[in-house]
């Protein structure tokens, strides 16, 4: 136990320094020290409570992705069905209930609906698992029901797009660093450090940006409009609320022969020229274009309706064919609904409603002040601790007071190695590592001193107190560990930096109060040759 | 230099001789811990039961204008706000339940943030809003049966470790001395009514692995004395054990009370209940390493038979060196 050959006693050294030197630009940084520019210097970075910021937890509905899901069904299997030769006339659909109904009028056709609608149900995922299930009821009837499958997949592949779309917003925004990750199925975490208020980036998020353009059903009564009642093939969108002075109330739109406003290459905020109103300019791709044109081009000195998530943002007539491919959004909008519209068109619509769910936000000055006071709870706790293991255990106190030091030192290092966040109870948990860090200490000069009771001789006594006192130590540091990683399953932000600094820290307080005080003693055993030791 | 002992050499406390009494004691104090949790209840924060909570230091102030700020914001007609201090005297928390409707439309819990907070700082100078959080409903809800369950997940899963380590008495022990730290930390909540939160489930957790710390070391003396004495009756080797272990078991739990008075005392305000559990925690460990994890052990009928005897190398040195002497 006390034999280190040179090599390893080198190998010892150098993983202590180097996880130590680690430690410096984190040191010098919370000093104000500036580090020669060039050389690689890892920094422990701080969490959202000590470096002040906004976390925001968004959540999608999965139930509107099945809504959608359905939806998009209901207009492949018209399509399809239209397609179909001789054509199948259906009726009674509905979308409504969590899954597709229709009646198909010729019940000798059920077969030929069937084998026509097959394809579009089949899964595309791996597993081969079917997307849809097919029910026919009372002979004619169809019933497609979304399965859970599909829905999760579905729900997965809208996320994973949503993220994007949010990492391209928040960029837009120009924020610094901002970290966006998926949590659980319907869940993104967005957090932006050193933001204080997050009501733009909200405004931002929550905003969905579906775009549509929708003809206006000229036919529909002003009277029925108010009571909610809509013409056949039409339905009721209400204005969206602008500044003041817009129009406000509902207007009749076609349900059917719009296009929508997804194919975008551009959209910037611009000043109406006559007005000096914010506008929005978009532009779109060669596709987009082209059915912009065409439907302009077959409704010319008809109205229509400028969509945004469900509310009409404007609804203008159609002087002439628009061919260029580009158009002009008004809206009475504010210069910031114009700029966020902007960004939100730019980026492309979420495909599904996010909701914020959780939001916290920290200011910095508490976190400057926490920092502060941790530090110095820090040094008056390591110095009290230092004066007290140096009054019970004498020299080897010394050995454990050092590689105490080494601990903390190889802990912050080993943080900013592994780009781990450090956050307020973080702070605790170096506090808590350093005063458990002696308990290996501890227990081995008690064995040591109670081997040299039972009159081994001092040598002996130091390599049986070694040994015997590591069994309990691994046990201690296991459950140690049990707990911790409990917390980091359980845990969200602060909890889990709390819980890597108690991991890191059973890792290298067993390496420094074991391994090197161990060494330490060895060399000193070997050099002065002690027939008595004080302990 | 003379080193400093904390207890003398060749202690022999009769620790056992009043395991009666004291379990009688803890059992009252587990009892009463419980009660209280379930009449008075844990001060649960936003974290748990959903809400608003504000933070606010003073900071010219010695102390913060609790009843104004309460009269202020219940003028506000948000509702009724719960104002509590943490920390220093000039750090409070201001606790509000969300708005009918936040749940659809994150805005009205903002706007009542904004409206809140403008109100303060207009109405006082030295106001600093230190920070935001709100959780709805739903995450709350997830938050506090994640906690209970990684509680307990916690709890069994280092009890099946000494289980496996040692003997299942020794995992029976552990357990029932955790259950009665944690019950008695959650008691000192539910008197103190200090709040509730994730950071405090993070405590509870750390007092899980630490405070069992003691009772390893008790125990693995306890394993070793019972190859060792066969024949000794049990109450008298606990007692051994114990008393083998107690200049260790103070040592250790001073270190760590000397470190954790520093940081309750000089430590950020934020953490103080955080800090709080885990110091009462270990306190209540040491107690219970020696009180409630060793003396079920003879309830249990632990004897020197359920562990097979082995010699150590140097020690069947010695015992032939012995013989052949």
């Amino acid at each position: 136990m006390l034999e280190f050959s040179r090599l390893k006693v080198i190998w010892l050294w150098v993983i202590t320094l180097v996880a130590a030197a680690a430690a410096i630009p984190s040191i010098t940084a919370t000093m104000g020290v500036a580090l020669p520019a060039g050389i690689y210097a890892p920094k422990v970075n701080l969490g959202l409570d000590l470096a002040g910021g906004s976390h925001i937890l968004l959540e999608a509905d999965p139930s509107q992705v099945r809504q959608q899901r359905i939806e998009g069904m209901d207009e492949s299997v018209r399509n399809k069905l239209k397609q179909a030769n001789p054509d199948i006339r259906i009726s009674d659909i509905s979308n409504r209930d969590g899954a597709l109904t229709f009646l198909v009028e010729d019940p000798s056709k059920v077969d030929a609906v069937r084998e026509a609608i097959l394809p579009l149900t089949n899964g595309a995922g791996l597993t081969g698992a079917r997307d849809w299930t097919i029910n026919v009821i009372d002979g004619n009837r169809f019933m497609l029901t979304p399965t859970q499958e599909g829905i999760d997949l579905a729900v997965a592949q809208a996320m994973e797009t949503a993220v994007e779309v949010v990492r391209k917003r928040i960029d837009a925004l120009g924020t610094r660093e901002p970290t966006i990750i998926r949590s659980g199925p319907n869940r993104i975490v967005v957090q932006v450090p050193g933001l204080q208020d997050p009501q733009a980036l909200k405004n931002l998020l929550g905003q969905t940006a579906k775009l549509e353009f929708k003809l206006v059903d000229t036919t529909a009564l002003q009277s029925d409009i108010q009571r909610g009642v809509a013409p056949p093939g039409s339905e009721i969108v209400p204005y969206a609320p602008g500044k003041d002075g817009g129009p406000v109330g509902s207007i009749a739109v076609k349900r059917l022969g719009g296009i929508r406003g997804d194919q975008l290459t551009n959209a910037q905020v611009t000043n109406n020229q006559q007005t000096n109103e914010p506008q929005v300019a978009i532009t779109f791709n060669t596709e987009g274009g082209a059915r912009f044109a065409k439907l302009t081009t077959q409704n010319v000195n008809k109205p229509f309706a400028i969509i945004l998530d469900g509310k009409v943002l404007s609804a203008p007539n159609i002087n002439e064919p628009i061919l260029g491919g580009s158009a002009v959004i008004s809206g009475n909008f504010t210069t910031q609904a114009a700029s966020n519209l902007a960004i939100s068109l730019r980026s492309g619509a979420l495909p599904v409603d996010l909701k914020v769910v959780e939001e916290r936000t920290v200011g910095p000055d508490l976190g400057a002040d926490s920092i502060r006071k941790g530090m110095i709870a820090m040094a008056v706790g390591t110095l009290a601790l230092v004066a007290f293991i140096l009054a019970v255990y004498g020299r080897f106190g010394m050995y454990a007071c050092i590689a105490l030091v080494f601990n903390v030192l190889m802990i912050l290092g080993i943080m900013a190695l592994i780009g781990t966040t450090l956050t307020l109870p973080g702070i605790a948990g170096f506090v808590l590592t350093i005063g458990a860090a002696v308990d290996a200490n501890v227990l081995i000069n008690e064995r040591i001193r109670e081997e040299r009771h039972r009159g081994r001789r001092v040598f002996q006594a130091v390599e049986m107190g070694y040994k015997e006192a590591s069994r309990a130590i691994f046990d201690a540091n296991i459950t140690n560990v049990i707990a911790a990683v409990s917390m980091a399953a359980f845990g969200t932000g602060p909890v889990r930096g709390f819980a890597i600094v108690l991991l890191i820290g059973i890792a290298t307080s067993v390496f420094t109060a074991v391994t090197m005080t161990r060494m330490w003693v060895a060399q000193w055993l070997r050099k002065a040759r002690p027939t008595e030791i004080a302990l | 230099m003379k080193l400093l002992k904390l207890v003398p050499d060749n202690t022999n406390i009769k620790f056992l001789r009043w395991r009666g009494p004291f379990y009688v004691i803890s059992l009252l104090l587990m009892a009463a811990s419980l009660g209280l949790v379930f009449t008075k209840g844990l001060n649960l924060g936003v974290d748990f039961i959903g809400g608003q909570m504000i933070r606010v230091t003073f900071t010219q102030s010695a102390e913060a204008p609790v009843a104004p700020l309460r009269s202020e914001i219940e003028a506000l007609g948000y509702g009724e706000p719960i104002i509590q201090r943490y920390g220093k005297p000039n750090e409070i928390s201001i606790r509000m339940k969300l708005p009918e409707g936040a749940d659809h439309d994150s805005g009205l819990s903002d706007k009542m943030a904004r409206t809140i907070t403008a109100d303060i700082k207009a109405k006082h100078a030295d106001a600093r809003v230190d920070g935001v959080d709100s959780v709805s409903g739903k995450v709350s809800g997830e938050l506090w049966h994640s906690a209970v369950l990684s509680l307990g997940l916690a709890a069994l899963a280092v009890a099946a470790y000494i289980w496996l380590r040692f003997e299942w008495q020794f995992g029976v022990g552990a357990l029932f001395s955790l259950v009665h730290d944690v019950t008695l930390t959650l008691g000192m909540f539910a008197v103190t009514q200090i709040e509730f939160d994730l950071t405090i489930v993070a405590a509870l957790l750390t007092l899980i692995g630490y405070s069992l710390n003691d009772t390893i070391v008790v125990y693995d003396r306890i394993r070793e004395n019972l190859k060792k004495y066969r024949k000794m009756p049990m109450p008298e080797l606990l007692d051994l054990s114990v008393n083998e272990t107690l200049h260790r078991t103070l040592a250790t739990s001073l270190s760590m009370l000397i470190t954790l008075t520093a940081l309750l005392l000089l430590g950020p305000g934020v953490i103080f209940g955080f800090t709080a559990a885990i110091t009462l925690g270990i306190f209540v460990g040491t107690y219970s390493s020696i009180y409630m994890a060793a003396p079920i052990l003879i309830w249990l009928k632990v004897t020197s038979k359920s562990f097979v005897p082995t010699e150590s190398a140097l020690d069947k040195q010695e015992r032939l060196a012995r013989e052949g002497a």
